[in-house]
């Protein structure tokens, strides 16, 4: 169903602000649902014992990380074997010939090697002719630590100042239970009024209404005639005022939030990890369309991040309500990949994204203009997208906003050989240094029309 | 007329309250040429395979103004690259200055803005195992480093989707001379154009 949004809001605080403003002054309620963090925290004891005499964990995990990780984890399965357990596996005068240089190791017929190249689909790994024999202790001493307990997260109590009210249950929801029981209590209320007066009727007795009747206050206000003149004219002033704001929302999609498929979000990728705008939207660099991605996109860094990070999954569920490592295994099987095997099974589907910025087809928009050439920030027009958990538009995308826009936007001339003669005689007409989009002549009907 | 008052303030209560909804569309006023009579890019229509406008095209078909790669994507066909491949753009400070911006864009995220495997992700430990562009042990060379952005390589997925041919080769000018950096070679001339 398609609505007018102007003109709801106001009216729902106002009737909630109404109800609870008639309702706290009778019966305050206490919230003391505070919920503790639990913190589970087990202090996993690092042995400082290492598997390999000799070997230093902490340099270890450095070179580990910078030469090794691409391929391989520790305790499970990537493009390599998992190498936990390697010491007890292999004998370490091989280890060393193998790491320095596997394929030549390989092609000397060694039988053990020949097997593990064929077992793991003849996916030739690196020579590391750099690394000393101390070097390999050391990353060997690093993956043969015991596995880490799991640390439960703990719920972010740092960053939230204050105990959270209600437990995370919006006001929305408190607002409603009030208005519910408030409704209940007026509805027992008028029962027992009726019940009691049925009795009273039928013992025989009166009930006595000791109010004196005076004038009820509708008849003393249609009698006021001024009174009556000023409430209409204000009347009619709020009707025109939300008339005319209703007519004005017709047709705009500002704060549109439509659910996705897939719970992506923008706040973790382009705010906490800053990926550039540009690396997912490429095709905003030379196309009219700001494409969505392709999966493959995806993949590129979720080939090898298949969980987040559990501080970032306990934020998620605690402030969004979203399990993000479910998010990610969407992605996976819309890709048809699996992280077990590690290979793509190739059933595929497409991701049903829902478009949010939609223009109409009449009017033309070319992003690469933009951003290539007028050099505009993603944020003018689409918001802070880097702190957004979910997409909405943020601009209104109205006509009169595009061509405010081009009033007050000078067109960047330097180093852009195009303009070097424009520039010159436009700068003479309208005798001005900087030329707008406007007096360029952003503002016909044919340069978004056609 | 106490009920028919309760009615009314209830019902205009409900009407206040109940509208309203982010996930909704605004209404529109007779949207005449609001919606594509041709296939929007990127659109969703039942005629086609899986729904999707976006097809692919026949393979083996050639686009003008664009070659297709020869070399395999295999291990043999990476050898041949790196022995072979050859960056055939003028190494001039334009196709540098182009190289860089699009190196911050798409590669210093992981590989760092000096190309030594320290990017962001690195250090908030998201990714691992990006080396060093002067590690010995892969010893890049154009061809290399080509063939590797065009296929991707172990983790590091293909960047051929997000970079036309001369976009990645321009990229590769860069990384070079990011090498040459961090080995502290001098950097050749620059070229006239």
């Amino acid at each position: 169903m398609r609505k007018v949004t102007f003109s709801q809001e106001f009216f729902k605080y106002l009737f909630l602000l109404v109800l609870v403003v008639s309702f706290s002054s009778t019966y305050a309620q206490e919230d003391a649902t505070s919920e503790e963090a639990k913190s589970e925290e087990t202090a996993a004891e690092q042995t400082e014992e290492s598997a390999v005499p000799g070997g230093d964990p902490v340099k270890g995990k450095e070179l580990f990380n910078s030469l090794c990780a691409a391929c391989h984890k520790p305790y499970s399965d990537a493009v390599g074997p998992a190498l936990h357990g390697v010491t007890e596996r292999r004998e370490m005068d091989w280890l060393y010939e193998w790491i320095k240089n596997s394929q030549a190791l390989i092609k000397s017929g060694d039988q053990q090697a020949v097997a593990l190249y064929e077992e793991w689909n003849k996916v030739a790994m690196n020579a590391f002719p750099q690394l000393s024999n101390q070097d390999i202790d050391d990353i060997l001493s690093y993956v043969e630590q015991p596995k880490p307990e799991p640390k439960v997260a703990v719920a972010a109590e740092a960053t939230t100042g204050e105990a959270q009210s209600g437990g995370g249950i919006s006001n929305e929801i408190v607002l409603g239970i009030l208005a519910f029981v408030l409704l209940m209590l007026s509805v027992i209320l008028i029962l027992v009024n009726k019940t009691l007066n049925r009795f009273a009727q039928a013992n025989g007795i009166e009930v006595k209404d000791d109010k004196p009747k005076g004038k009820p206050i509708w008849v003393a206000f249609a009698e006021n005639q001024f009174l009556v003149l000023s409430t209409v004219i204000v009347m009619l002033l709020v009707v025109a005022w939300y008339g005319y704001g209703g007519l004005m929302s017709v047709g705009i999609d500002q704060g549109y939030e439509p659910i996705q498929p897939i719970h992506y979000s923008h706040r973790i990728h382009a705010g906490e990890n800053q990926i550039e705008c540009k690396y997912c939207h490429s095709s905003a660099r030379v196309s009219k369309h700001s494409g969505i991605p392709s999966l493959n996109v995806c993949m590129n860094c979720h080939k090898q991040i298949a969980e987040v990070a559990p501080e970032t999954q306990a934020k998620g569920e605690q402030e969004f309500n979203v399990d993000y490592n479910a998010e990610i295994q969407k992605l996976y099987e819309a890709t048809g990949w699996d992280p077990q095997t590690q290979s793509y099974s190739g059933e595929s589907k497409p991701v049903k994204w829902i478009r949010i910025h939609n223009l109409p087809d009449f009017a033309y928009f070319n992003h690469s203009q933009h951003v290539t050439v007028g050099q505009i920030e993603c944020q003018t027009c689409h918001g802070p997208v880097e702190e957004m958990e979910i997409m909405y538009q943020d601009a209104p995308l109205t006509m009169g906003w595009c061509i405010n826009c081009h009033r007050e936007t000078n067109v960047k001339m330097e180093g852009n050989e195009y303009y070097e003669k424009i520039h010159e005689e436009l700068a003479k007409k309208y005798g001005v240094e900087k030329v707008t989009a406007a007096q360029m002549g952003g503002i016909e009907c044919g340069k978004c029309h056609y | 007329m106490k009920n028919f008052q309760l009615i009314i303030v209830s019902l205009l209560g409900l009407i206040f309250t109940s509208c309203g909804d982010k996930n909704e569309p605004a209404s529109q006023y007779f949207a005449n040429m609001y919606y594509t009579v041709p296939y929007d890019t990127y659109g969703e229509y039942e005629i086609f395979e899986n729904e999707q406008e976006a097809k692919k095209p026949v393979e083996g078909t050639i686009k003008k103004g664009w070659m297709p790669y020869e070399y395999e994507d295999n291990t043999e066909g990476y050898e041949k690259a790196k022995t072979e491949l050859i960056n055939d753009l003028a190494y001039t400070e334009e196709n540098i200055e182009e190289g860089k911006e699009l190196y911050n864009i798409y590669c210093a995220t992981c590989h760092g803005e000096k190309g030594d495997g320290k990017g962001y992700l690195v250090e908030r430990e998201k990714i691992l195992g990006v080396p060093s562009y002067d590690d010995k042990g892969r010893a890049i060379t154009e061809g290399s480093v080509y063939h590797v952005m065009y296929y991707g390589i172990n983790t590091m997925g293909s960047y051929a989707s997000q970079m036309n041919t001369k976009e990645l080769w321009q990229v590769d000018m860069y990384v070079m001379k990011l090498k040459r950096d961090l080995e502290g070679v001098e950097q050749p001339e620059f070229e006239n154009k």
